[in-house]
Parts: C-alpha cells; structure tokens; sequence
C-alpha cells in the first residue's frame, strides 16, 4: 500500500512543480505570439525565422511599436495541430500576447484560426496555403499572407493554358493541399482551355511516394504535359525516377513550389529543365527593396535567404505595421487596422483585403534550369497576387461569414 | 504487356530494398524479441553517414565503399547499443525494450538534424547505374535492375550465413527455442550482440542504397519503421524468407494496386496485413510464437487500495481539484490536457496490464471518440454532454468491430492487427474529406459556455478522468476482471476451467476503446478541433509510452506515466526546439534506472523494509 | 452394468499429424467413480488422447460421449462446462493470483458470474474455496501468491481448480510428477478417496508405476497410439505384450520418472 501511496506523491509533487511559475507583462513591451513547427520541418522554419528575427531587430531599430520595443515569443508545435493550440494557448493566456502569428502545415495554421476565433485574438498566418483559411473556414480574427493555393494555381494555369498541350496528367500529395491544388488548377485550365483532357491522376501518400511506379503510371497514360504538386523528398524522389526513365523528356511540366530555394535547392544538378513553377528567384530579382532585404540578410546570416525568410520578415513587418496604426492592442481595433492596410514586402507593396483578409503578396512565375551545377529560376517575371483572385461576387459566396 | 513488365520490375525493386530493411528487423525479433522501434533511426543513420562519406569520396570505389563503410560504422553503432543499453534490459517485462528503442530514435531524430542540418540532402548518383536500360521498349534505371539482384543475393547470403555456419545455426537455433541455446552452454550476450549487429547492418545498408534514389532527411526513420513492421508480420515474425515474400507481395501489390486505385497506395499495406493475418494469424510463413515470458512478473499480488491509500487519493484528489483557485488559465488547460491523457492511458493500461493485450493502435478508438463528439456538434449540432456520449459510443462501437477480428490473434500479431485497423481508420478519416474535412479536420468543437472557462473545463476534465480511472479499477477487482486475468495469466487454464478466452478479450478491448473514446471526445472539446493524427500511429505510441512508463505491471501506474510523460512533452516543446532529443534521453534514462517504471520505484523501497508478513523470495526484476 | 450410459464411452478414437498416426481407433469407457490409468511409453499417444478429451486437440475420427452426449470436437471450455476438469502435464495456474484467488476465479466462473464488472471479487465464494484448499492440504498457503508455491503445491491447486467446477469426469496429466514420494502417496489417496465418495470418475496417466498399480481400479496401455491391453492392474501386469513393450523384462516396480516434470 506505501508503493501505491509513493506513487501517488510522486505524481502530485510533478504537477505541481510544473504549475509553478507565472509570467508577468513588462511595461514598454508589445507582445507578439509565434508558433511554428520548429522541430518537425526544421528545413522550412529555420529561414523563416531567420526572417523574422530580422525583421523584428529592423522594427526595433526604427522605433519599434511607437516607442514600445517588440518582442516575438515564439514556441514550437511538434508538427501537430493540438500542439499548435496548446502554444497558442500558453502564448494568449500565459504570455499575454495581443496577437498570434505562424504555421506551416495548413491544418496547423486551421486549428490556429479557430482557435483565434474562439478566444478573439488577431491571427496572422504566414505560410499555410490553404483556401480554407480565408474563405470556406475564413473567419474575422484570421488574416492570411502567403498567396494561396487558389492564387498559384491561377498564376500556373495561365502559363499552362498557352501550352499546345492537350492531355494532361497530375500528380499530388494525397491530402488536402495536392487535392485542392489539383482540383483548383484543373478548374481553371480546363475553363481556359475546354479541349484539354485529364487522363490520369496518381496520389502518392505524402512523405511516402514510391517513385518508380507512379512515374510509369504516369508514362503510361502519355500525357503531353503534367501537373506536378509534390514536393520535399517526395519531390527529389520524383525528379530522379522520372529522369532516369525519361518520363519529362519532351513533356511540359508545370509544378507548384518547386521554384522556391526550399526545393529546388535540394535537387542540385539534377534539378528539371524548362518545367513552368512558382517559387523565389533571389538570385535574379533586383530591385531596391529586395535588394535591401538580401543585403540585410546575408550580412547578418552569411546565407542566402528562401522563401520562408522572406515570409517571415514579411510578416513581422506587416504585424508591426498594424500595430502601430490600430489605436489600442485590443483585438477588434487591430482587426480593423488590418483590413485593407498596405504594408512593404522585399516583393513590392502588398495589403490585406477586407474582403477575405488575404495578402495580395505575390509570387514569382519562371521556367527551372540548371546553372552551375544549381537548380535555379529563370525567365521569370513577378505576379502581383490582386490579379489572381476570384471575383469579389465570387469570393463572398466561397467565405461563409461567420 | 511490356508496361506490366516494367512495373512488374520496379516492384522488385521497391521489394528489394524493403526486404533489406525487414529482414534485419526480423532476425533481431527473431532472437532477442526485441521490437526494435529503433531500426528506422539506423536505416536512417546509414543513409547519412553513407551521404557524408560519398560527398567526399567519389568515383566506383569511393561511393560503393562509401556505402559499405557506412553500413559498417552503423552496425558498431548499433553492437554499441545493445552492449551498453539493451543488454541492461533483457530481464525487464516484454516491450520494454520497445520503450528504450523508441526513446533512442527520438534522439537520433534530433542529433540528425543537429549533425547534417535540416534540409534535405540529395546523395550522387551510383557510378556505372546512372542510366536506363531499355526493356520491351520500356526504361527500367539500371540502378532498380541493381537492386532486384541485391535483394535475392542479400537472401542468399543470409541462408549460407544460417545453415553453414555456427553462428547462423545457432541463430536458428535461438530463434526457435532461446533457452535450449542458453542450455547448450553457448554465450548468449555474445550471440545477441552479434545478432542485433547483423540485423542494423542490413538496415543501415539498406538505407545507404538509398542514397542515389531519395533525399536524406530527418522523417527518413519514421517513414520506412511502420513499413518495415508490417512487411515482417506479413511475413511471420523471425522468418527472412517469410520477410522476402512479403516485400514482394507488398510492393507489386502497391506497383500494380495504383494503376486501378491511384488513391488507396496509402493503406494498400495495411488491408494486405489485416487481411493476412485474419486467414493465417502468424504470417504467412511465421510459426506459432513459442510461449514467451509473462507480461506481468507476479511476485507482488494486486489488491485494492488500502483505506490510507484512499486518503491519500482523496487528499491528492481535492488539491487537484482546488487548482483553479491558486494558478492560471493556461496551466489549467495543460492540466486538462494531462487529465484527458490520464484517462487514455488507463484504459490503454487496463487492456494492456490486465487484459495481457498489448495494442499498437489505441488511437484509433481515442480518435473515434474526438471524431465522434465532433460530428455530433457540427452535423446534429448536439451539446457537450450528448456529443460526448457520442463521442464515447463511436469509440465503443470500433472496438465492437476491431475487437471482434483482432482477439482472433495473439501477442505481436494482435498488436500489428490493432495498429492496421487504425491505420485503415485514420486513412478513413484522412480521406473522407466530406464528412470529416480529411486532413484539414474538423473546426469549431468548443464546449458549450456552461464550461468554457478553462476551471470549469478542468473540473470536467478532472471528474471524467478520476471516474475513468476509478472504474477501471473496480474492474479490475471485478469477477471480470479476475476472469480476464485468467486468460492474460493462462489461457490454457480459463479454457479448462469454461472461460472463452476470445469473449473475454473481447469484451475487455470495449471496455478499454469505450474509456478511450471518451477521452477522445474531451479532447475534441479542449482543441476545438479534431485532425486524423488524433488517429495516427504516434497517439498510439504515445500511450504505449505512458503505460510502460508508468510500470505495466502494475494497475494504474499509467496516471503517473501520462502525468509526467505529458507534462514533460508539453514544457519540452514549449522550451527547446530539441524537445525530441531531451525526452528521448529522458526515456532512455528512466529505463535503465527504473525498469519496472515510475510505478516500480516506490516498490523498491518498500522491499528495503517489509511491513507485513515474511519478505517475498528474492526474485529479479519483480514489479509492482 | 446398469442400462444408463457410461460415464464416459470413446469409441475410435483417431488422430494423425501429417503422416504419423499418434491415435489410432482407441475406445475405452469409463464408470462413475471408477480409476483409470493410462499408461504407456513416451510418445504413445497419452497426451493426444488426453488433449482430445478435453476438445484441446479436434480428433481427426471417432466418438467421444460424456454421460450419453457427443462432445467430440468441442472446444475445452464447453467440454469443461459440462463437467469434465482436468489437470495438466505442466501446469497451468493463474499466475498473478493468490492461491485462494485462483479457486475463487474458477468457483465464479462456474456459478455464471464472471460477467460481473462490479463488486469484489475476492469477497465471493471465500468459504466455498476455502473448503477446497482445506481438500486439497493447501489452506494454509491460500493467501500466498500462487507463483511462490512450490511445484508440488501447484499441483495441488490444480486439482482445487479442476474440482470447483463439481465434474463428473477428471483427466489427471501425470498427476504427481515433480512431487516428493510421501506427497504423491497423499494426493492419490486424496484423489482415490473422492472420486469414490463423490461418483467422480478419474482417468489419468502416470509414469510412477507404484501409484498405477496402487489406485487405479483399472489401467489401459497404450503403444504407438493402439489400446494393447485393459484390465486389472493384476491382468495388465502379467500380460506378456505389455511386458515386453513398456513394462520391461519382468520389471514391474517403478522406474525413475522420466519426462513430465519441466
């Protein structure tokens, strides 16, 4: 009976010396809350934060909140949207935060807007590409950045919809993001073009693609082109089966991402030839915003940056910028601050749309090569995100209001 | 014709390089019966170090020793381990093991990105198999047509290795029967070092061969460590032609299954194994499981809770309770969350402590019962209280249905079983974009105003997981429950003496998915939300951690390994990005201290000074 | 012979693994109160008969009746239930309980209450299990957890546990094996005793050529899966084919037991 007792002790005593320790709010502080998957997609959020953290030091560095210095508490969320609410939760409750920021998986960043609007704190979502965020699970706390899933699509099917291809094929991660992003792109080729033909489509499980049949599959149905949405090793796994069995010779390919440094990096000298992506040239954009960000950049990290950097620093930025101009820290003030407020990105001005709370960020459109023994972007011209949305008509229907 | 020759290859090819992985994890299983959660680490490791080692050596030579040498230098890693941990750990209470392995690859999961970085890193292309080779007017890489003759040479050598010489003999020999071996005088430390170095051998080659193929990263372990599972248990446990089979039925299955259902490659492995096991419950070429040590060590007989035992529970109990009053909202949502956690355990503990059960998919009922409360909110737009009934009778009636197939098996069979059925759950879940929203969840699950608050919320919380916990326990004193510690303890016996074993398994598996569920259904509530990893593998590894943790043998040592497993997860992540790498080394901490878990602490003092009666044989490793 | 059926009546009795016939056609019967041993060299075929007694093993041929009934091919737990216990060559007890916990579990068993989820199990039929263990010389250990006791005691407890279900029939596995002399004399008179007062038929088998001979009313032997002689313990032992195939030249007292015991 003691051993029981024991245990029982044991287990009460470490409860309570977790609960001690309370948090307090300085004075002369505005508090942001940032929650990502640090741990899980470390190749992803490393940049970003990267960018963040500069951008933070650049709002500090010229005066930061109206006098106030910003801090950005960031927590991590292992890669799981319940995860993602418990660092939300810590970071509003405990913290006292006036608004959250983050994601990456478009689950995580879901679960994050819901849980803003269920306690009415301001969300800033940075990378998560669903459509879902903004419209059919748009809510008023939740304001998104990145150019969606609608956006890209949009961006690709006009470059696609000039190719002489007819037959096309597609192939995606089997989840929400490739399903949707397949079946937005197919809504609007085949609205572009009534005379192309889908003849087939492959759905490996994500993270766990197994190339060599998918990429037969695929050659099977000789397409003239395909629509290509994987991406990470799913991607390397794909571009080095298909090129081995000359799946992409004299085919057009079209790929979400796979332009962004986060991928195409990775790929080396075996990165594709001529496929049509969106993604981040930072090699080849000169002009003098962005040129400030790389300098900036680079100084500080000795890297260059990607995407995710660009995300971040944007983010904080746009943050910082409805900060100052709402009135107080309550939520609805900054809400209303946000809408339709314009902000500066290493890509130009962009704002946040009252319709939908969506950026109007855009993105880059090229064609992948390789140069010295690097994959990189060229002939590739920037979108700005305004021209790629549905219909204001159209987008109050997709955005049930809540 | 000549495109189902070429897919017909690239099948083999998928099959060599599973067959390469599964066959080591088999013979290791095979021997020690050590389910090896650390095997995807090692293939892992391989792929790294073999991806560091051809950077910088280049030419035929260079990468095919490259590979080699790292399959090599992860084999003494791998001899390493099993000398300085496993080897401590042989005598603790089955799957202990898998506990310190599971630790280790959260550990390694860190270190690996700490090491190489966290980005993906493509390796050269093999020297001489660039190309492809045109067959039936078809390009078949010549790389795949290495690896189609790898995989039955690899089998080759495996059988000379088992039948000419005296290591393999007596590596068959210990695999039918470990104590006869023991009993022949041989060196068994020797042996399963050996053993266990052979088996991380092929998986760290195995994934070194991958190198040219895949990108290295850090998801690399977890991705192949499921797979390889299920191709062994296909297979039969200990069996490499058995393991052989298996990956090929596996990957032509999946080469061929995604020309007709693009969609399903997803569970394509899991329907084969459930239906695999459900016609031959040992694999198809495994053989009964010789009768391996008892779950339980029983030197210390259970009994209820003495009356100062209760006081002290009531004391715990109503400070518990008046946490609302002394610290914040959060604290007390991250207590609710260990609440819901705690009940998850113990009825994970009850099935797995008392019922003998072990169960690799008790997410699945956890994740029926959150999807359950969430349907009900979202599509009959019920309250808290009805949703949660919901939630709990979904849970429930799962385990109605996956109960009713799995009692049919037993041991790691009814444990892979368990895990198939909630992995085919959880791909439901994740593809039925309809009514479950797939992976983009289900939102807006928040409880009724009545218990928002986060103290009314823990109150719930707090109510439901103390009455969980207490009826679990009252079952366990039940007639019941002694009937189904009667099978757990011998089923040769409880059949003897008139007692259906199936039946009774059976039923303890509703029990223990009806607890679940409901635990599900709370959580649903707490998120606000419900995703399909409420579903996945690593909820149901999680809970396994907590029971063994907390001490499998005891009764509700779990409420101490989910408190402390939970709240330690929370404040890691919370703290360090390194969250993996701290509790791993945790975890592998506490089973080389405590191998009889949290719960067997106290009872190592209370064996330093018996009160009651004459002090109990010295035996080793007796638990609590 | 009394016009209602034998106790138990096995007629045929068959059973083969891939080619060797471990049993072949055995019939026998048995009468309430009645010892029979079952005796034979290793590998006769004792324990498959044994085993499709009590429905372990489904007899590839053949009849088996209890008190007029079928019971050939059914699983144990139904044979059990209608009055068949029995102890194994190894044996088979509940671990994790106490001694007292292990009659308990199979008295509640056989009174239909092991559904119950609710109420303390050790509280019910503590006197009844008592009784028991007071039969079988092991009250005074009934708290001790059952896997402290020594291998005769176990033994033992199985007896308790096969008795708590009130059978008709009891298949005895090499009943004393492990056992010190003085004890197997006291369990086979225990045993002889009961099975007379209380109409309990017995079969079992026995290596112990003493306590063959010493309570079994009759012995049956079995070589290479046939019934080769029935009788008397005085018939069997001057039959000449039982002589040269088990019993040895002339040997008739006991040899060293060999097997059975782990």
């Amino acid at each position: 009976m003691k051993r029981q007792i024991g245990e029982i002790f044991i287990g009460a005593i470490f409860l309570g010396c977790v609960a001690a320790s309370p948090a307090r709010a300085l004075e002369g502080e505005v508090k942001i809350g940032e929650v990502n998957s640090y741990s899980a997609l470390p190749a992803f959020t490393e940049p970003y934060r990267k960018g963040w953290q500069l951008a933070v030091e650049d709002v500090n560095a010229h005066g930061g909140i109206n006098g106030k210095t910003l801090v950005v508490i960031s927590k991590d969320d292992a890669g799981k949207p319940a995860g993602a609410v418990t660092a939300a939760n810590e970071l509003v409750s405990r913290d006292g935060v006036v608004m959250l920021a983050g994601g990456f998986f478009s689950n995580i960043g879901l679960a994050l807007a819901d849980f803003a609007k269920q306690k009415h704190v301001l969300y800033l979502a940075g990378e998560p590409l669903t459509d879902a965020m903004v419209w059919s699970s748009g809510n008023r706390d939740t304001f998104r950045l990145r150019p969606s899933n609608y956006m890209q699509a949009a961006m690709l099917a006009d470059d696609a919809a000039k190719l002489p291809a007819k037959r096309w094929a597609t192939v995606a991660p089997n989840y929400e993001y490739g399903q949707s992003a397949v079946a937005v792109f197919k809504k609007l080729l085949s609205a572009k073009r009534p005379d192309i033909e889908w003849v087939t489509s492959q759905w490996p499980p994500q993270g766990k693609i197994d190339a060599g049949p998918v990429v037969q599959a695929i050659a099977a149905a000789k397409p003239d082109a395909i629509l290509n949405v994987e991406f990470g090793p799913d991607l390397v796994k794909l571009v080095r089966e298909g090129n081995t069995r000359g799946l992409f010779t004299d085919r057009a390919v079209v790929s979400f991402l796979t332009g962004e440094p986060e991928y195409l990096d990775a790929l080396k000298d075996e990165a594709p030839e001529g496929w049509i992506v969106t993604g981040y040239p930072w090699y080849g954009i000169h002009t003098p915003e962005h040129d400030a960000f790389l300098k900036a950049y680079q100084d500080k990290y000795h890297d260059h940056p990607r995407l995710g950097s660009v995300v971040g620093y944007t983010l904080i930025h746009a943050a910082a910028d409805i900060l100052r101009k709402a009135p107080s820290t309550d939520t609805d003030a900054l809400i209303a601050a946000a809408e339709g407020i314009s902000f500066d990105t290493p890509f130009g001005p962009a704002s946040f749309r009252a319709i939908d709370h969506q950026s109007t960020l855009g993105a880059f459109v090229g064609t992948t090569t390789v140069k010295d023994g690097a994959g990189q972007m060229t002939k590739f011209d920037y979108r700005d995100g305004a021209k790629y949305m549905p219909s204001d008509d159209e987008v109050k229907t997709l955005r049930i209001q809540k | 014709m000549s495109f189902y020759v070429a897919q017909f290859l690239t099948g083999l090819a998928e099959a060599s390089s599973l067959f390469l992985v599964a066959c080591g994890l088999s013979i290791i299983f095979g021997v020690t019966r050590i389910v090896n959660f650390a095997h995807g680490a090692f293939y892992m490791l391989g792929a790294y170090i073999a991806y560091t080692l051809a950077e910088r050596f280049s030419g035929a030579i260079g990468f095919w020793g490259s590979l080699l040498t790292a399959a090599i230098i992860v084999a003494m890693l791998g001899a390493l381990v099993e000398t300085v941990l496993l080897r401590r750990i042989y005598h603790a209470p089955e799957l202990f093991q898998l506990l310190a392995t599971f630790g280790l690859t959260l550990m390694v999961e860190d270190l690996a990105v700490i090491i190489w970085g966290p980005e993906d890193l493509v390796g050269p292309r093999a020297p001489g198999f660039k190309g492809a080779v045109m067959i039936l007017g078809q390009a078949v890489p010549s790389y795949d047509l290495l690896l189609i003759v790898l995989g039955p040479l690899v089998f080759g050598l495996l059988w000379m290795l088992f039948h000419k010489t005296r290591f393999g003999v007596l590596v068959r020999a210990a695999t039918q029967d470990r104590e006869m071996v023991a009993a022949l005088g041989v060196n068994q430390r020797w042996l399963f070092t050996g053993v266990f170095a052979l088996g991380i051998f092929l998986a760290a080659l195995g994934g070194a061969l991958q190198i040219s193929r895949d990108a290295v990263n850090h998801t690399m372990d977890l991705r192949i460590i499921v797979e390889t599972f299920v191709v062994v248990v296909i297979g039969g446990l200990g069996s490499v032609g058995g393991a052989f089979l298996a990956a090929l039925i596996v990957a032509e299955f999946n080469a061929f299954g995604i020309l007709i259902f693009p969609g399903i490659s997803m569970i394509l492995m899991f329907i084969i194994m459930a239906l695999v096991l459900i016609v031959r419950p040992y694999g198809l070429l495994g053989r009964l499981e010789a009768p391996t040590r008892a779950v339980i060590a029983a030197a210390i007989v259970w009994a209820p809770l003495s009356s100062a035992g209760r006081i002290a529970v009531a004391a715990i109990v109503v400070a518990v309770a008046l946490m609302p009053f002394g610290v914040g909202d959060y604290w007390l949502t991250v207590g609710s969350e260990i609440l819901i956690f705690v009940l998850f355990a113990a009825s994970l503990q009850f099935l797995m402590s008392t019922g003998g059960l072990v169960s690799f998919g008790h997410a699945a009922f956890f994740g029926l019962g959150a999807y359950g409360a969430a349907l009900a909110v979202k599509d009959l737009g019920l309250p808290l209280l009805p949703a949660l009934a919901c939630g709990t009778t979904l849970g429930c009636a799962g385990a109605v249905v996956i109960g009713w197939f799995c009692v049919r098996l037993s041991g790691v069979y009814f444990a892979m079983l368990t895990l198939a059925f909630a992995q085919i759950v959880y791909s439901v879940a994740f593809q039925w974009t309809d009514v479950t929203g797939g992976d983009n969840g289900m939102l807006g699950v928040w409880p009724d105003a009545w218990a928002a608050s986060p103290h009314t919320f823990f109150w719930l919380a707090l109510a439901v997981a103390l009455g969980g916990v207490v009826l679990l326990r009252m079952i366990v004193f039940s007639p019941f429950g002694y009937r189904l510690r009667a099978v757990r303890d011998s089923a040769l016996r409880a059949e003897a003496t008139g007692i259906n074993r199936m039946t009774t398994q059976w039923a303890a598996l509703i029990i223990a998915g009806t607890f679940a569920g409901l635990a599900g259904a709370l959580f649903a509530f707490l998120k606000g939300s419900v995703f399909p990893d409420s579903l996945g593998v690593s909820t149901s590894v999680d809970g396994l951690v907590m029971v063994l943790l907390g001490g499998i043998g005891t009764i509700s040592g779990s409420v101490l390994g989910a408190v402390v497993y939970k709240a330690l997860s929370i404040f890691l992540v919370s703290q360090t990005d390194y969250s993996k790498l701290v509790l791993g080394a945790v975890i592998v901490g506490l089973v080389v201290v405590f191998p009889g878990g949290l719960g067997g602490i106290t009872a190592r003092f209370s064996r330093l000074r018996p009160v009651l009666g004459p002090a109990p044989p010295a035996r080793p490793e007796s638990l609590g | 012979m009394s016009a209602s059926p034998n106790l138990l009546a096995v007629e045929g009795l068959r059973k083969s693994y891939g080619g060797v016939h471990a049993v072949q056609g055995v019939s026998f019967s048995l009468e309430a109160g009645e010892i029979l041993a079952l005796i034979g060299p290793n590998g006769a075929g004792k324990s498959t008969c044994f085993n499709m007694l009590n429905g372990q093993i489904k007899p590839d041929g053949g009849t088996i009746h209890l008190k007029g009934e079928a019971i050939a091919g059914l699983p144990p737990r139904l044979i059990c239930r209608r009055g068949v216990g029995r102890t194994f060559q190894i044996t088979a007890t509940f671990a994790s309980m106490s001694v007292r916990e292990n009659v308990q579990t199979a008295l509640s068993t056989f009174a239909g209450q092991d559904r119950r989820l609710f109420g303390l199990a050790t509280r019910q039929h503590r006197h009844e299990a008592d009784g028991l263990l007071d039969h079988v010389g092991l009250l005074a250990q009934a708290d001790r957890p059952c896997a402290e006791l020594a291998y005769g005691d176990l033994k033992r407890l199985e007896l308790a546990v096969a008795l708590s279900g009130k059978p008709a029939l009891l298949l005895m596995d090499e009943p004393t094996a492990g056992m010190a002399p003085r004890e197997r004399i006291a369990l086979m008179r225990f045993t002889a005793s009961m099975a007379r007062a209380q109409g309990i038929g017995v079969l079992f088998t026995e290596h112990d050529m003493d306590i063959v001979f010493e309570h079994a009313d009759r012995v049956m032997v079995l070589n290479r899966g046939e019934v080769i002689a029935v009788g008397t313990p005085e018939t069997v032992r001057r039959d000449p084919r039982v002589r040269t195939t088990y019993l040895g030249e002339g040997l008739v007292y006991a040899r060293p037991v060999e097997g059975g015991a782990p």
